[in-house]
């Protein structure tokens, strides 16, 4: 249970996917303008990401590894990714239109995401069990929607500022914002083994 | 087995089963697109702007293709596309009515209570950021006018801390009520000539103390009305354009004096 939690609080605040790990910019910048929007994305991230490892998990145990295959673990991450997604996509338009209509959208956006392939491909390296695969996407997950919520509020002030000078408005000031905050979640480095241990 | 076969074989195997999978769910699982609706979507312009009264064009083109709504909602297609979805329907192009802005606070600097001395970015989005804006009353014009940058007709300005619109320069496009953080600008109908400019729905007394301009919520245009047109619903007075003919006689009996004739 306890290192259930270690993962979990690591995923979301230490090693925060998109502020420490720096994958999943392009939604992450893309997205983050309204508040509703992030976090639309952010749950279909969510979502994505446990039923990627729900998936992907088994074939890596069941059809690579037992065939010595697990350099093909790129390719066939993708594909299955992909496919997965694409299915999710046309379940939720047939069986809950509702769920389609507010998080559809998204869906195409994250097919090839690197952070959705990036937690797989994670999962494998650091050798978890499948429970603890699991928890480490969803804490995944919504560390991504913390950081996507939380940049969504400094943007929308960056925004409202007439003070920013002329060549850094737009897309540089919102760089240097999202770096500013990378820096601020360094600071929960020591915060797993002062918690936990 | 040669690895290299035993790698082509797996590949091939998960891409054809994820395929066959795919495959047999777009045929199961396909949501039926009734033409019709493909089609009245296509008269529409797309740019999901809601002015209609429905969430955007795919909402609107259903909702015209089942019968549930008049052919006649699109303010940006405007005429053409009123009659393009008439001609897809097969039914009589009905009339496009114009409609115009209008903006509801009347709190100049002389009727409402500041709360503060605001200092920062001049922009009405940034006061509203900041505790509600620097009236006491946090339904009111802010009076930076984000509005007026975006009118393309120089319908908006600003005049003494609250926004005014000139009803006959304004075409209806409706960009100044989408930049409003506030809400305040109602499209409505352009032969709607009486207004009430305020959006407060706190209680009167209250509202007195905030603006000597707000509705208090006081029912005498109410009761005054022959056509049942003004009511007061949540301590503020609201007028149903459909009913209202314009006859003045609620403006002349509000003790505040928020209902307007333009």
């Amino acid at each position: 249970m306890k290192e259930m939690m270690v993962i979990l609080v690591s995923a979301i605040l230490v090693n925060n996917f998109v502020l420490a790990k720096f994958l999943g910019i392009c939604p992450f910048l893309g997205v983050s303008q309204k508040l509703d929007s992030a976090m639309g994305m952010s749950i279909a991230v969510t979502f994505v990401m446990a039923m990627a490892t729900a998936a992907t998990y088994p074939i890596q145990k069941g059809i690579l590894e037992r065939f010595g295959l697990e350099y093909l673990q790129t390719i066939v991450f993708i594909l299955v990714i992909a496919a997965l997604v694409q299915l999710v996509e046309t379940i939720l338009k047939k069986y809950v239109p509702t769920l389609y209509k507010s998080l559809g959208i998204y869906l195409p956006l994250i097919t090839t995401n690197c952070c959705v392939l990036g937690v797989t491909i994670l999962n494998i390296t650091k050798q978890y069990t499948f429970a603890q695969s699991m928890v480490n996407s969803v804490g995944a997950g919504l560390g991504f929607m913390l950081a996507m919520v939380i940049f969504s509020g400094v943007r929308s002030r960056v925004e409202a500022s007439d003070k920013i000078p002329e060549h850094f408005r737009g897309l540089p000031i919102t760089l240097i914002a999202a770096s500013i905050v990378s820096v601020s979640f360094m600071g929960f480095t020591g915060v797993v083994e002062g918690l936990f241990h | 087995m040669n690895p290299i076969v035993t790698a082509v074989i797996t590949v091939v195997a998960i891409g054809l089963a994820s395929g066959i999978i795919l495959t047999l769910a777009s045929h199961f699982m396909a949501v039926k697109v009734d033409e019709t609706v493909v089609k009245v979507r296509g008269c529409l312009p797309g740019a999901n702007c809601g002015a209609c009264g429905y969430a955007g064009c795919d909402e609107y083109a259903e909702k015209v293709a089942g019968g549930f709504a008049k052919t006649t909602l699109c303010v940006p297609g405007g005429q053409k596309a009123a009659s393009d979805v008439a001609a897809v329907l097969g039914v009589e192009a009905g009339e496009v009515k114009p409609v115009s802005g209008m903006v509801r606070c009347c709190g100049t600097a002389q009727h409402a209570a500041y709360v503060m001395d605001y200092q920062g970015p001049k922009t009405c989005a940034a006061c509203n950021s900041f505790f509600q804006g620097s009236k006491q009353c946090s339904y009111g014009c802010l009076g930076y006018g984000d509005c007026t940058k975006v009118c393309k007709f120089n319908a908006i300005s600003v005049v003494d801390g609250v926004a005014v619109i000139d009803h006959d320069e304004c075409t209806g496009c409706g960009a100044c009520a989408k930049a409003c953080p506030n809400e305040l600008i109602f499209m409505i109908p352009k032969t709607s000539r009486v207004h009430v400019a305020c959006a407060s729905h706190d209680k009167g007394a209250q509202t007195r103390k905030m603006c000597s301009a707000g509705c208090i919520g006081c029912m005498k245009c109410q009761k005054t009305c022959r056509h049942n047109a003004i009511s007061v619903e949540g301590n503020l007075a609201v007028i149903d354009p459909s009913l209202c003919t314009n006859c003045g006689d609620c403006v002349s009996v509000c003790p505040v004096g928020c209902i307007k004739i333009v």
